[in-house]
């Protein structure tokens, strides 16, 4: 049983739960707030809170590799079939719209499929796995094709879905592609490698960008994709085997993230499952956010480089060398940190305050951050409970907008704190509710040596911390 | 028992030899340069110069070797190697062809496939069998900086999945050119030589990418040097290019190319 439940554990701490298994999940959308993707062959996904997953998503229409986004009150869902009359590489793409993705909801109901782009089988493209976006100027495009021939891209009516103009080959030997913008760049999101065999595939995501929708796409050494250039963004993980089908995600200013199925999960039967991970950007490219790993860390502002700290003594340890001599005699022998017992008799009982201070590695500064599995989740994490190290004592929020420590967990939900990496790579912590308020507040900086709540800022580094592993 | 078997034998590559005859009088039908329109152009100048970038465009190509491989997890470093290492004809690594020669080879059966239908899958845990067929080598100018196998294949009508494409050209230098790399993309694994000597193993189901891997430095010598490429695919695509950079990634362009 303690075998089962940290097999479960570890899940928990890597991976979404519940029953997230799909092969070629669409992008990620949110409708009156439940989350949906979709999968090949039919049907999907949803998620009440973006971490626990359960079938049930309905998609008609079969085929293979769908893709949706939201345009105005609806949400448009374009998926693809193959073989097309006999054809190996004969395929088209139908799309459909509805005013909703709940099936529960009186609203639902998808329009008939339109054919809106597609391959004769004889032409150097398969056009399936299509992907949508939208551009900053209003402008819908569609990307589609496998490893048969090009990539493609073309216009499509906001409206009605309908192409617009001709096609565009922009990469050669890729599949599953999506297209997203950011800063004057469009970037091309396709895979590389064998997919469709478990843990023994090779899918890889890999990304070009251009100034145009219709590329030329370069990757970061100037390599056209249509030559077969690309920028890896993520292949696998330990234990989880072979990334595809990038969807981006925006949560707000500051946070994004990225949806995209790993072929093989090793802790759940090889199945090919859903997974959501940052989405962080450097020097103008993305780069793929790492799973949160419980342990021990220092928090340390990215204003003042300072760490977050319990507000009590800094007990001097009481060894090692001092002064300007440099005590050139003698042997060279490693010391022991301070540890906890050193100074926890001097630490006060109840309710303790918090500071930000130089970072000096010490008992009262060093945080296990633990997810909470049964405590439910957001988009692409689980809450998690901040304790400092060896103890129970518990980063809380309290009523009156500020921070500090309780000798306990107990769950409550001013315990619980969403953990959020950046775009920049730095990340925001933000409790599960401030008692008092439904105003979500982050942990901040109010000063250099002072944390406090406050509203989220992604252009300010009050708002930012670094977690620093030990 | 073994005399039935081999008189089935025998039955079997008669008719497998008729089935290739045919495909010969079939072949001898097609206009080649109709055929692989688009991509490729029959060779009607002396020699031809690297592109732009480099990429080497002539080539003598003969046409599919049948090596049936259903899937393109199977290209393993060992797999390639012993897989193209099997003397498919005499002189494979040594022959400069002549465009319309004749190549006498003797491959693994399978199935007819074409665009319209799945290959069907082979019974299980039959013995392979083996026909003699002839095969023709075309001196082809690419219409692209790669050689896209695959449209070679369909445009002669030929088997397009599971099968060996070899590919030999001439790169002629006025004087040694020292320090060059070969750099090859290539869609599916592959071995390269030069001057018979073999440069790179390509493994694994991998893409076309330019550059995506090169060789040691090599000297290209005053006079004649032979590039020899043999690419093996599964289903898809299969298509590669090849050229020579320097030191600083630069293409090597001052030499001429020719088929013999």
């Amino acid at each position: 049983m303690a075998t089962a439940i940290a097999a479960m554990m570890t899940i928990a701490a890597s991976a979404q739960i519940g029953s997230p298994y799909i092969h070629d999940p669409s992008t990620v959308v949110e409708c009156d707030g439940k989350y949906y993707t979709f999968g090949t062959g039919g049907g999907g996904l949803i998620s009440e809170d973006g971490w626990n997953w359960h079938s049930g998503g309905v998609r008609p229409g079969g085929g293979v590799a769908p893709d949706a986004i939201k345009i105005g009150d609806r949400y448009l869902v374009v998926y693809s079939t193959g073989g097309v009359q006999g054809v190996r590489y004969g395929s088209h793409v139908y799309a459909m719209w509805n005013k909703t993705l709940d099936p529960e909801s009186p609203d639902f109901g998808y329009t008939d499929p339109i054919d809106i782009a597609g391959s004769n089988g004889y032409e150097d493209c398969d056009g399936i796995d299509p992907g949508l976006m939208m551009g900053p100027d209003g402008r819908l495009w569609l990307v589609y094709g496998t490893y048969f021939g090009y990539l493609r891209v073309v216009e499509l009516d906001p409206a009605t879905a309908r192409a617009i103009g001709d096609p565009v080959n922009v990469a050669l030997s890729c599949e599953a592609g999506e297209m997203m913008y950011k800063d004057g760049w469009y970037y091309l999101l396709a895979t590389h490698g064998t997919c469709c065999s478990g843990v023994n595939s090779t899918y890889e995501i890999i990304v070009g960008r251009s100034k145009y929708p219709t590329g030329p796409y370069y990757d970061n050494l100037g390599r056209d994709m249509i030559h077969g250039g690309g920028r890896l963004l993520l292949a696998s993980e330990p234990r989880r085997i072979g990334a595809g089908h990038f969807g981006r995600f925006i949560v707000g200013d500051g946070i994004e993230k990225f949806s995209f199925h790993f072929e093989g999960d090793l802790d759940r039967s090889g199945r090919s499952v859903l997974a959501i991970r940052p989405l962080m950007w450097k020097d103008g490219w993305p780069v793929a956010g790492k799973p949160f790993e419980n342990g021990e860390y220092s928090i340390v502002s990215e204003r003042r480089g300072y760490s977050l700290e319990l507000a009590v003594n800094n007990v001097p340890m009481n060894t090692g060398a001092r002064g300007l001599s440099r005590n050139a005699d003698g042997p060279v022998v490693a010391l022991e940190d301070q540890k906890l017992s050193d100074v926890i008799g001097t630490w006060p009982e109840g309710n303790i305050d918090l500071r930000i201070g130089p970072e000096l590695f010490r008992p009262h500064q060093a945080w296990v951050i633990t997810e909470v599995p049964e405590a439910g989740g957001y988009i692409g994490g689980a809450y998690c409970k901040i304790t400092l190290a060896g103890t129970d004592r518990t980063l809380t929020a309290t009523a009156d907008r500020e921070i500090t420590t309780v000798p306990e967990f107990t769950g409550a939900p001013e315990q619980l704190w969403r953990i959020d990496q950046l775009t920049d790579g730095t990340y925001r912590i933000m409790p599960k509710l401030v008692p008092g308020t439904d105003q979500e507040l982050v942990l901040i900086s109010v000063a250099d040596s002072t944390p406090s709540l406050g509203v989220f800022d992604p252009d300010s580094d009050n708002s930012k911390w670094n977690l620093n592993k030990h | 028992m073994k005399i039935m078997n081999k008189i089935l034998l025998a039955v079997f590559l008669v008719t497998a030899a008729a089935a290739t005859g045919n495909a010969q009088k079939k072949n001898a039908k097609i206009d080649v340069a109709e055929a692989l329109k688009g991509y490729f152009k029959p060779v009607t100048t002396p020699y031809a110069t690297p592109d732009e970038k480099g990429f080497i465009r002539r080539w003598m190509m003969l046409e599919p070797i049948s090596k049936p491989n259903s899937t393109n997890r199977v290209f393993t470093d060992t797999y390639t190697r012993e897989n193209l290492s099997v003397e498919y004809f005499p002189g494979q690594y040594t022959v400069i062809p002549k465009d319309g020669d004749k190549v006498k080879v003797t491959m693994e059966y399978q199935p007819p496939v074409n665009l319209t239908s799945n290959r069907p899958a082979a019974p299980q845990g039959q013995q392979p069998k083996f026909v003699k067929a002839t095969l023709t080598w075309h001196a082809l100018d690419s219409d692209h900086f790669f050689v896209k196998l695959f449209r070679f294949a369909t445009g002669l009508d030929k088997d397009r999945y599971g099968v060996i494409f070899w590919t030999v050209t001439v790169i002629n230098c006025e004087e040694d050119i020292e320090n060059v790399r070969l750099a090859v993309g290539s869609n599916k694994a592959a071995r390269w030589w030069v001057n018979g000597e073999e440069l790179l193993l390509l493994a694994g189901d991998r893409h076309m990418g330019v550059d995506s891997a090169v060789s040691d430095r090599i000297t290209l010598h005053k006079g004649k040097n032979i590039l020899r490429g043999v690419t093996m695919n599964g289903p898809g695509m299969s298509e590669f290019c090849a050229r020579f950079i320097d030191d600083t990634g630069k293409p090597v362009r001052n030499f001429t190319i020719t088929c013999n």
